[in-house]
């Protein structure tokens, strides 16, 4: 049956692969971090899970979470072209 | 594995919404919908998340969300909360809505939906200006910032919702802003766990309306916190606590120029002018300690 309304269904992806906007990357220094989670707090996409792996297909490379760093080890590097 | 906050894992935002890079909304919304959990109905007026959401048939809102025209968001929210008590069910009731579509466009709807003892939740978040439209001012814009239709910096002083609000005597009524995820995240769950209307009101910065880069948007937050621009508190059933941040704060304030001269919107902005906002600054703080006090 279709729907009474347009209406719209939850998608991974809905907005795109926001990844592509990125021109810097964050990348995580293990030895540096303490594992306080401050980044993967603030991050506004929810880009960085429990075991710090950066999800790069919809990370946007805002840099909030380097610049939150207390223990600066993460590090935006510039894409390659 | 790194340590996370006494925060649920759970995310209903789905990878990834259309917001602009370090979009603070964003940031407060994933909280709010943490806070919320599951059985929660968004009402959105047209603002930013009318947009992030994505495009039809799609949507990276995992919780249901009913977009609606800028000026019925709280009355329908009325309407919305009514049903669900009828057939007997808890579902959250929560506006989401901008600072234009609250102290401007939407504000007779929600002054009706607080008094008439709505069940519900309306968070404005005020990123001071209509930002999906292109950063005109804002009832809501701060005196000073430049924005699209203010080129020269805006001449009137920033609508103090938060009184008007105040003056309805809802049983709940708090600020925040994402700077401060797990305060703003005790808030929505106090919020929702106070039977009748609440309003919380968050402070959003937004990088391109604030000339900010993306990266800074977190720390301008605390910035804001921090300068006693942006204070903290929570008034339950009329009794006003200061948050913790707000009171650090209080007792060394930072100065000023130093959360105005991280942002764009503020260049060049004159001496008489910071003096006001300093004014006006110094006045809300004296008023709240106050009433915190029971002074008043
Ligand atoms: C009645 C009406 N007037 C104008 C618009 C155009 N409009 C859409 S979003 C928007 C800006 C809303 O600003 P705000 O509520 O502060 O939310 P933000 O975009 O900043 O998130 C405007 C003016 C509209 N959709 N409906
Ligand atoms: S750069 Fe921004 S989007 Fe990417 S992981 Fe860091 S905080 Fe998240
Ligand atoms: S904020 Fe820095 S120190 Fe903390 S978990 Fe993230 S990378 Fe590690
Ligand atoms: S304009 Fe501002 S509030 Fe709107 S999506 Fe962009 S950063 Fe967020
Ligand atoms: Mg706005």
């Amino acid at each position: 049956m279709s729907d009474p309304v347009a209406m719209s269904r939850p998608r991974i992806g809905a907005a795109g692969k926001t990844g592509t906007w990125r021109t810097f990357r964050p990348v995580v220094d293990r030895e540096a971090c303490n594992a306080c989670g401050l980044c993967a707090m603030y991050c506004p996409d929810g880009c960085i899970n429990e075991d710090l792996e950066i999800d790069l297909d919809y990370c946007n490379g805002c840099g909030i979470c380097a610049h939150e760093c207390p223990k600066k080890a993460i590090r935006m590097d510039r894409e390659d072209k | 594995m790194i340590r996370m906050a006494e925060i649920p894992k759970e995310e209903y935002l789905e990878k990834c919404t259309t917001a602009c890079a370090g979009c603070t909304s964003s940031l407060t919304l994933r909280y709010v919908l943490k806070a919320a959990g599951p059985d929660t109905v968004l009402v959105v007026p047209a603002c930013c998340t009318s947009i992030l959401q994505g495009t039809y048939p799609n949507t990276a809102f995992s919780v249901p969300v009913y977009n609606i025209a800028f000026a019925a968001a709280a009355a329908c929210a009325s309407g919305m909360s009514e049903a669900f008590s009828s057939i007997g069910k808890k579902t959250n009731v929560i506006v989401y809505a901008g600072d234009g579509g609250t102290v401007d466009i939407g504000i007779q709807a929600l002054s009706g939906a607080l008094e008439r003892g709505t069940d519900f939740l309306y968070i404005c978040y005020d990123n001071e200006a209509y930002g999906n439209t292109g950063m005109q001012r804002s009832g809501a814009t701060p005196m000073g910032a430049r924005t699209t239709t203010t080129p020269g910096g805006k001449t009137d002083a920033k609508k103090d919702i938060d009184r008007i609000v105040a003056a309805h005597n809802i049983p709940y009524q708090a600020t925040a802003t994402p700077a401060y995820p797990k305060d703003l995240f005790d808030k929505v769950k106090t919020a929702l766990a106070t039977p009748g209307p609440s309003f919380i009101h968050v402070l959003a910065p937004c990088p391109p309306g604030w000339r900010i880069a993306s990266d800074m948007s977190v720390a301008v937050g605390k910035m804001a916190v921090k300068t006693g621009s942006w204070v903290l508190w929570e008034r339950k059933y009329g009794e006003l606590s200061i948050s913790a941040p707000s009171k650090g704060a209080m007792k060394k304030r930072a100065p000023l120029r130093e959360y105005l001269s991280l942002q764009g919107r503020f260049k060049g902005i004159s001496e008489s002018v910071v003096n006001e906002l300093e004014q006006s600054i110094e006045k809300n703080l004296a008023r709240l300690a106050k009433e915190e006090a029971g002074e008043c």
